[in-house]
């Protein structure tokens, strides 16, 4: 009797096979039932978009099964606009937009977030003649200007300007932006009026203003402050160390120094979307939690190679020197002053990703300090519209797979226990405490910005 | 043969090379070397004088970005640009590599599993703008002709309809692609719903259409007209023959109207490449005009090579397409000029 053996081929194959299904439980554990496969996603050319960079040159989201196109849009509200409409599945998003869109301030869509891209990032620049004006009133150490500065210094240059009758204009990104509400913090914090919104008639948030704010998308701002038109802004990276590049402007402090380890860009899908992809979203989670692992591990030693590809014109495009200025960790302010600043983009150490309730009513108490929220609401709202938009949940889902995974370890996230409120925040410019639990008691503090019952009415504050 | 030839080049446009022709035909050299220089030497010796006044006054430029790049400058950027296009091409095949690799792992863990094979996610590198960019304007263009020439017909051939459409043509016709936009987007955001196997992009779509809006005029009013001057005897016979209607449309009046078409077809085409480049600019959809706006918004010290290149790339076709209509044109107009 002859036994079977089987022919060479047949052998070869089930080698194959049992190869192939060792290497396949190393990846055991990769979201199951992914709904969508095919995703583009959207962002602004700026560094903070790094984390979907990596994500896709990493092959991190290949990993999870994702097939994801980067698009970069013209600006945050096209952006915007198609994640509502559907033509985009996510973007990269400032922190106010999915909070600014679920009350309907702007547009009004159902946004959420369960993914926090970074700390920190932005700086404000004022223009060379600005700076002369402003350096008088600096204080000087070894010749080299004492940071933070504070608007202080910027204060009796905007009260010539206003005293001549000529307006002070400066640019930020978006009404809801981080940066239109890191400027404002700035600014009130030296006595500058920012001036107020009251929508809907007046979403202009000049209203009483001693500085002029308004809107101009990141990559045009150096060319804008360069041909005049405003005096100085508040943007995100490279853009302020562009200015230095090319000798057009001076950036006086980063946002670093305004609110110490500041929540900056989320990524967002629309809830729509996320309701309807629940594995595919919770697949873009993890692979944007490793690509910020991956961005900030072992003491940022990936750092330049993560310039480099940020350098690609397919992504922020700028040159190579001008990104690494302010991701390998330091920051030129005026032109040969170069700083150590370690800390400038954080996108992963301190808890970076995970979205906070806090982070999120932070940034609606500026709006309702700004009158973009122009009447009284109670502590309950803002905890509420944290919780509808910030999804903690989610993110700690794609977490857990990933310890279970091996790709990270537990002790990198928050605890289980988590409240979602940071404890109490004192290091901001002005040396005002945060506490996210308490957003009423924390308007109350400011000199200048809307507080308890005051509205916005025809121009003019009203109790 | 040589006279075919000349005819050829006579219709292409390429009129340069028609001494050459008659050179190796032998035919009175020193009056075709003239002619050649005329045709030929001219532009040549003119467009050098260009680059190297360009290269004077580049050198004088001091832009934010850098001196204003020379003509060396933008043609090794063209190098760079193609280099870049293959090594995309590279990390494609590594792409479809891994998602074989992936799917052979799945078959074998899993016989009965569905396998995909997905299109590539990377950026589209400068050829491929320049492809989508064509691919969207003769897209329009074809959606305007298809608009254009019908309603010509109807205008032209019918003096109340003609009355009835004239005002529309002329409140239209100069609206700019840029106030067409943002309808064009709103109706097909609202209108077009995409799903993953959708034929086309949202993005294709408003570029495309907004092209169609804009080119149309020219054909459609060259039709009218070409339609309305058709001789009044041949209408008669056809009356005579008693020619149903698009027997009269075949036999008579399309013949008669071609050249005016073609013509209209010609400036459509011109008009279109225009608007689709400032579409694709504002709209940030595919193509050309987005890669000259994603440069203007990278400031790199490479971006302003980038986007003079991309203007002589737009210059280029857009002088070639008008070539291919001109010769069209010439086809079909039977020597007749308009």
């Amino acid at each position: 009797m002859k036994t079977y053996q089987g022919n060479p081929a047949t052998q070869w194959l089930c080698a194959l096979t049992t190869a192939a299904a060792i290497c396949w439980s190393g990846q055991a554990g990769a979201v199951e039932n992914i709904e969508k496969e095919e995703l583009k996603f959207g962002f602004i050319k700026l560094t903070d978009m790094a984390p979907l960079a990596i994500a896709y040159e990493k092959g991190f989201f290949e990993d999870e099964g994702l097939y994801v196109q980067l698009e970069a849009q013209a600006n945050w509200k096209v952006l915007l606009d198609r994640v509502i409409n559907g033509e985009l599945d996510g973007a990269h998003m400032l922190a106010g937009q999915p909070l600014g869109a679920t009350i309907g301030f702007g547009t009004k869509a159902d946004v959420i977030t369960a993914f926090s891209m970074d700390l920190n990032g932005n700086g404000i620049t004022v223009s060379n003649g600005i700076w002369r004006q402003m350096k008088a009133h600096v204080s000087m150490a070894d010749g080299k200007p004492v940071h933070p500065i504070k608007a202080s210094a910027l204060k009796p240059v905007v009260d010539k300007y206003k005293a001549e009758g000529k307006p002070f204009n400066m640019g930020m990104v978006f009404p809801v932006s981080t940066h239109n509400y890191e400027l404002r913090y700035w600014l009130a914090a030296g006595g500058i009026q920012p001036g107020y919104y009251a929508p809907p008639q007046d979403i202009s948030g000049q209203i009483n203003a001693d500085a002029l704010l308004s809107v101009t998308p990141p990559p045009q701002m150096p060319a804008t402050l360069e041909a005049g038109t405003i005096y100085g802004y508040c943007v995100g990276e490279p853009w302020n160390q562009q200015a230095v590049f090319k000798g057009i402007g001076v950036p006086v402090v980063t946002d670093y120094e305004i609110w110490k380890d500041n929540p900056e860009k989320v990524f967002g899908v629309s809830k729509a979307w996320a309701d309807k992809y629940p594995n595919t979203h919770l697949a873009v989670v993890k692979s944007l939690i490793r690509a910020a692992m991956w961005l900030d591990a072992d003491n940022n030693k990936n750092r330049p190679e993560a310039v480099k590809i940020l350098s690609d014109s397919a992504y922020v495009g700028a040159d190579y020197e001008v990104i690494a200025n302010s991701m390998t960790g330091t920051f030129e302010y005026e032109k040969g002053d170069k700083r150590p600043l370690p800390d400038f983009n954080v996108f992963f150490r301190y808890n970076a990703t995970y979205p906070y309730y806090s982070d999120a009513i932070w940034y609606l108490t500026q709006m309702r300090r700004w009158g973009q929220i122009n009447e009284y609401k109670p502590d309950s709202w803002y905890r509420n519209i944290a919780k509808k938009v910030y999804r903690p949940d989610i993110y700690m889902a794609a977490a857990k797979e990933l310890i279970a995974e091996g790709k990270a370890k537990a002790a990198d996230f928050p605890a289980d226990d988590e409240s979602g409120f940071k404890p109490p925040q004192s290091e901001f410019i002005d040396g005002i405490v945060y506490d996210g639990s308490k957003p009423n008691e924390y308007l109350a503090k400011f000199a200048i910005g809307l507080k308890g019952k005051q509205r916005v009415v025809d121009g003019k504050v009203v109790e | 043969m040589n006279n075919k030839l000349i005819k050829f080049f006579t219709i292409t446009g390429l009129t340069w090379f028609v001494p050459v022709v008659r050179i190796c035909n032998g035919d009175n050299p020193r009056q075709q070397i003239k002619a050649l220089w005329m045709a030929m030497g001219v532009p040549v010796v003119a467009f050098i004088g260009f680059l190297m006044l360009w290269n004077a006054v580049a050198q004088q430029i001091q832009t934010s970005l850098g001196a204003l790049p020379g003509p060396v400058a933008v043609w090794e950027e063209v190098d760079s640009l193609i280099e870049d296009h293959y090594a995309e091409r590279e990390k494609e095949a590594a792409f479809y590599e891994r998602q074989h690799k992936r799917n052979e792992k799945k078959l074998a863990r899993n016989p009965n599993a569905t396998v995909k094979i997905r299109s590539y996610t990377g950026k589209p590198t400068y050829l491929d703008q320049i492809v989508t960019s064509l691919y969207t304007v003769f897209s329009g263009f074809l959606l305007a002709i298809f608009v254009a020439v019908p309603l010509g017909i109807l205008c032209g051939m019918n003096r109340v309809f003609n009355i009835a459409l004239n005002p529309l043509i002329q409140v239209f016709k100069p609206v700019s692609p840029l106030a067409w936009l943002p309808i064009v987007t709103l109706i097909v955001s609202a209108v077009y719903v995409t799903n993953d196997d959708s034929w086309f992009e949202k993005s294709f779509l408003t570029s495309a259409i907004t092209v169609t809006l804009c080119s149309l005029w020219p054909t459609l009013i060259n039709t009218a007209v070409g339609v309305s001057s058709v001789e009044q005897d041949l209408v008669n016979v056809g009356r005579v023959l008693r020619l149903n209607y698009s027997t009269q449309i075949k036999k008579i009046i399309l013949p008669s109207a071609l050249p005016y078409i073609f013509t209209g077809m010609r400036l459509s085409l011109g008009v279109g490449w225009m608007v689709l480049i400032a579409a694709e600019m504002l709209a940030q959809n595919p193509g050309l005009g987005k890669f000259v706006w994603d440069e203007f918004q990278n400031g790199s010290s490479h971006s302003l090579s980038k986007i003079m290149v991309a203007v002589f790339t737009i210059g280029i076709i857009g002088f070639i397409l008008d070539r291919i209509m001109h010769s069209l044109e010439n086809i079909f107009s039977f020597g007749k000029a308009i």
